[in-house]
């Protein structure tokens, strides 16, 4: 089997989405990403250079709402669903670093 | 009259609305059924019962008051559990989402409540909806009610097993690559995906969102046409959501085909493809032979690019859910593993709540979208899918219709694809095509194959082409073999049934 | 854009700034959905399940932000084009979907070019839609990030509707930078798209500096500066980065691309991450929301509509007084150039008309009309009233409006006869004949000096109703003859 993807891109992205794996859901998840790779590796031979992506599967465009205010959540059914609360705010961990 | 779970929607509606019969007692009697079977079934995730009562005695009130019912009033229907219901816990079979009750409803659902229609539950489904087994649920498979050692599909497999089981007559399900086609084919239903756009996915839990469609199971086609005739047509919540009212369907069904022009798609139905099943193709031609037979011609013909329909499926489709499934990080619903850090925190919330199936379509995606890998892998496969529609519009000037298998082979064991999913994906090889082109497509039973189970012959159309679709449908139906014969709710005790 | 020696912040050094502006549009709803952008207010009020990213929601376009956005292009002289959304993916708690809409390849708005008040171009590269993220409150440590036990999030302001602008590098001194942010803050306020409020947040400056040696043609490392938060707090980043970098160079070090964070209390920058650990943010169309394609009828009605820009009002105060832009911006700064260029129109006298601006209106025109602007400045200048006398009348003018000559009157302000100032002086000359001795004894510092006396004796004797150039005038005439 080709080297479609190596257990270090596939830890690479798992780090990404947020995902811990242990080494042998590394080795098992490297080895099932690259048979789905592999088959889509029919699309290397296609010549798709003068072919458009398909942005949308509609030909719609300008899909616009009146900028008029409507009805709001109820803020104590939206926060009885959260995980931590604290000050009618979503308390989290400490977060380590700055937004990008 | 007929038992209430023997009987179609339209009939149930017909005498509820007359006063014939009460929506309670409808619903009491689907109620009972789903008590007796539901435990070895397992579609449901959750049965609304208490609920169901109030909202059959509301109807059964406005009956009593004069007042229209609406057009599904007192139908039983259930819904596959990443529709979102307001107050209802929403799990889309994950552990993600323990404890979530959305503070509102889908568009669908108010619509469906709206026509009067009880909804009796909510349906087990693959995990986000990513699978074709209905195996990869945080609460358990969904077993085949036609035999029971079987897979139902996916991943809508508990919405196409309800209404197999007479649980509903009616169920909503999720379509991103087959998951209502599938197995409505493989639990002997009708199951159609309507045209991109033509039903709101407001309040549908997001699994790719350039794929995603909601559409009906129901024993008939009919009753599939009026569920689209109440649930289609423009929502100004969903963006992509085509600026039409719902096409009149039923109005359509006794037209026939006397002049059609119908094309078997020779990519997905045979030779050109591997392992489609010998009594698959079987009934396809059967069913071919039975539309011409009706007046429509019929030919063999190519749309060559649905052979990378596969691959590109499987970049968009994990791609747009590695997006949609970041919002899973434990702070606003849901499931939280705590950590010393809010990054830690995601991280450990994720790796708990998802399945194996969940993380490695996310792998995938965040794979195929990263830097250096997107033009090769996303940006090709959206280039695919031009090329599939541009394919799809030629074969479209020939004919009205096209015409494939919808699954590969019937009902497979529990357990035999889930060590390779690469296995599990081929599932998906037919139904695919109309997701990325975004298309209607729909699954009409058409008999049964060597081992006893449903075969389905899946009838394609262009954009907007529901109307013809759903005449071909009407005339397969008329003409169709005997089906399995637990389907159509002639199982209506708990010792019934094949469980062979 | 200059290379002005005098813009240099370390010798013989160039410092090379663009900037990244994000500002609230000021919609009534958020960008995509109907819950409403409003600033303040008790925490997670302004939610519903779109802004909150609940599984399920879909986001739908605010046309007006739209239009705003549209506006904003039109004002920077940007090409208005199809569009497409796009996610950036990211994880961050105060981001609900865990990733942003906003525009990638295909922004709205591209290539334009802002004025400053000086004449000086500087490039617009883009100005995109995009949304806002929610509020992130870091409780203990001080409220430092680092030091935090545990963060509040609210979620009101996620999802309002931001247009970022990127300037191209064309800035070099945090001069230029601080009257780049000014034109564009004042063109925001001009055509409504915003209230550019830094200290609400509601506008935010990123900024992007490098340097390199004077002349060199060549464009050093760039560093990415967040977290500026004032004019003030942009100026010292500015001067703190380009030395910082300066000294690495000078020191033998190179300058890493970095994204480094200003802290005020400090007074410095320091690193955030480095290029090879920046994120990836995975951009791909957004596939729930559809292209955004304004026709030409659109963006013609919405430039037919656009209020007269700070530029435009720069150059046609310029025009009508005879000044330069730089001069006639203060005037439009205060919202006053159509009272001057209308007092200019009735004949009034330029100069007078912007200085009485300048140094007497600091706090409005109040009810002063251009009319009445025009007729005093003639009053004054025809020598029926004293510069003092004038400005006396014009605070009246603005507080409770009226006729210039009728006020004076009523103040019983009346020209002085030039006999009456003779005489006057006269007598002081000879009462303080050492003085005016000194005055005339030919040493520039005595006279400068006994100048201020005289003048000072003449106003007292003349309870200030003499004109200061008469009075010179006329001790000069006495001193010469």
């Amino acid at each position: 089997m080709t080297e479609r993807i190596s257990r270090s891109d596939v830890a690479h992205v798992a780090n990404l989405a947020h995902l811990s794996l242990t080494d042998d859901e590394l080795e098992a998840f490297t080895g099932q990403l690259a048979d789905v790779l592999d088959h889509a590796a029919d699309l290397e031979a296609l010549d798709l250079d003068d072919v458009e992506p398909m942005i949308h599967p509609l030909p719609l465009r300008n899909v616009l709402r009146p900028d008029v205010v409507g009805a709001t959540s109820d803020r104590s059914e939206v926060l009885a669903c959260a995980p931590s609360v604290e000050d009618e705010q979503f308390r989290v961990p400490p977060v380590l670093g700055e937004a990008p | 009259m007929s038992s209430p779970v023997e009987t179609t929607a339209q009939n149930l509606a017909a005498d509820v609305r007359s006063g014939a019969r009460s929506a309670r007692a409808v619903l009491e009697e689907h109620l009972v059924v789903i008590e007796s079977r539901d435990d070895e079934v397992h579609a449901f995730n959750l049965v609304l019962a208490d609920e169901a009562r109030a909202s059959a005695d509301a109807v059964d009130a406005r009956v009593a008051n004069g007042e229209d019912p609406g057009p599904l009033a007192g139908v039983p229907v259930a819904l596959k559990d990443n529709l979102c219901t307001r107050g209802v816990p929403t799990t889309c079979s994950s552990r993600i989402l323990e404890g979530w009750r959305p503070p509102y409803d889908a568009t669908v659902v108010e619509r469906l409540v709206a026509a009067g229609a009880v909804v009796v539950g909510k349906t087990n489904l693959d995990e986000f909806a990513m699978g074709s087994s209905t195996e990869n649920s945080a609460f358990g498979a969904t077993h085949n009610p036609l035999d029971l050692t079987k897979v139902p599909g996916g991943s809508s497999g508990g919405s196409a097993a309800a209404v197999a089981a007479g649980f509903a007559p009616l169920a909503l399900g999720s379509d991103t690559g087959g998951s209502i086609r599938q197995p409505a084919a493989l639990c002997g239903v009708v199951g159609v995906k309507p045209t991109y756009g033509a039903v709101s996915r407001y309040g549908l839990v997001a699994f790719a969102s350039s794929l995603d469609q909601i559409g009906p199971f129901s024993r008939t086609v009919a009753d599939s046409a009026l569920v689209l005739e109440v649930i289609g047509g423009h929502d100004r919540r969903d963006s992509t959501s085509i600026h039409e009212p719902a096409p009149d369907l039923r109005s359509v069904l006794d037209r026939g085909v006397e002049g059609l022009r119908i094309g078997i798609i020779e990519e997905l139905s045979g030779d050109g493809l591997e392992g489609i099943a010998g009594d698959v193709r079987a009934r396809l031609h059967e069913a071919a032979a039975a539309l011409e037979a009706a007046g429509a011609t019929v030919a063999t013909t190519s749309v060559p690019s649905t052979v990378y329909g596969l691959s590109a499926y499987y970049v968009v489709a994990p791609a747009e859910a590695s997006s949609n499934l970041a919002r899973y990080d434990g702070v606003r619903f849901g499931l939280r593993v705590d950590a010393p850090t809010s990054g830690d925190m995601h991280a450990a919330t994720r790796t708990a709540g998802f399945g194996d199936e969940v993380k490695r379509r996310i792998m995938l995606g965040t794979y195929a979208l990263s830097a250096g890998y997107y033009d090769a892998y996303y940006g090709k496969s959206q280039k695919v899918r031009t090329l599939l529609a541009d394919d799809f519009a030629r074969a479209y000037e020939e004919f009205d219709l096209l015409l494939s298998p919808t699954a590969p082979t019937t009902a497979f064991p529990i357990g035999e694809k889930t060590a390779d999913p690469m296995t599990m994906y081929l599932n998906d090889v037919c139904t695919i095509p109309s997701n990325l082109a975004g298309h209607p497509s729909m699954s009409v039973p058409f008999g049964v194959g060597d081992d006893g189970m449903p075969i389905g012959v899946q009838v394609l159309a262009p954009a907007t082409g529901e109307p013809t679709m759903f005449r071909a449908a009407a005339v397969l139906e008329a003409s169709a073999p005997p089906g399995h014969p637990a389907v159509g709710g002639s199982v209506t005790g708990p010792t019934g049934g094949a469980t062979a | 854009m200059s290379d002005d020696a005098a813009t240099e912040i370390v010798p013989g050094w160039e410092t090379v700034i663009g900037l990244e502006v994000h500002a609230e549009l000021a919609t009534a709803t958020k960008l995509f959905c109907d819950a409403p952008n409003q600033f303040g207010g008790e925490p997670n009020t302004n939610i519903d399940p779109v802004s909150l990213g609940l599984p399920g929601s879909l986001p739908v376009l605010n046309e007006q932000a739209v239009e705003l956005a549209i506006r904003v292009g039109l004002a920077l002289h940007c090409r208005v084009q199809r569009s497409v959304f796009a996610r950036k993916n990211y994880f961050y708690p105060d981001m609900p979907k865990d990733f942003q809409i906003s525009q990638f390849d295909l922004p709205i708005n591209e290539e334009g070019w802002l004025e400053l008040a000086d004449g000086r171009q500087v490039g617009i590269e883009r100005a995109h839609l995009e949304e806002d993220t929610g509020k992130s409150t870091h409780v203990g440590g001080g409220g430092r990030i680092h030091e935090a036990g545990h963060s509040l999030v609210d979620y009101n302001r996620a999802g309002v509707p931001l247009i970022e602008i990127v300037g191209a590098p064309d800035l070099r001194s945090a001069e230029d930078a601080r009257a780049y942010v000014s034109e564009l803050r004042s063109i925001l306020v001009a055509i409504g798209a915003s209230d550019g409020k830094m200290e609400e947040g509601s506008m935010r400056v990123d900024c992007n500096v490098s340097v390199r040696p004077m002349g060199d043609p060549e464009l050093g490392t760039r560093c990415e500066v967040k977290n500026i938060n004032s004019l003030r707090s942009l100026g010292r980043a500015i001067v703190y980065e380009s030395r910082r970098q300066v000294d690495l160079i000078t020191s033998g070090d190179r300058v890493e691309q970095q994204t480094r964070h200003w802290n005020e209390d400090e007074g410095r920058t320091h690193k955030l991450r480095s290029k090879e650990e920046a994120y990836d943010y995975r951009y791909f169309p957004e596939p729930d929301l559809v292209p955004l394609d304004p026709s030409v009828e659109w963006i013609e009605s919405v430039r037919s509509a656009l209020p007269m820009l700070p530029r435009e009002r720069r150059h046609r105060l310029a025009d009508a007084a005879g000044v330069d832009t730089a001069t006639a911006s203060l005037t439009v700064e205060r919202g006053m150039d159509d009272l001057a260029v209308e007092a200019l129109a009735a004949g009034a006298d330029a100069g007078r008309v912007l200085v009485h601006i300048e140094n007497n209106l600091a706090d409005g025109s109040g009810l002063l009309t251009a009319a009445a602007f025009a007729s005093l400045v003639a009053m004054e200048v025809g020598g029926d009233l004293t510069a003092t006398q004038a400005k006396t009348v014009l605070a009246v003018l603005v507080v409770d409006g009226g006729e210039p000559a009728e006020v004076a009157a009523g103040m019983g302000f009346e020209a002085m006869d030039d006999g009456a100032l003779e005489a006057i002086v006269d007598g002081l000359i000879a009462e303080y004949d050492e003085d005016w001795a000194a005055f005339t004894s030919g040493d520039d510092k005595e006279r400068k000096k006994k100048s201020g006396f005289f003048v000072g004796q003449i106003m007292k004797a003349t309870n200030g109703q003499a004109d200061g150039r008469a009075v010179n005038e006329l001790l000069a005439r006495r001193a010469n003859g």
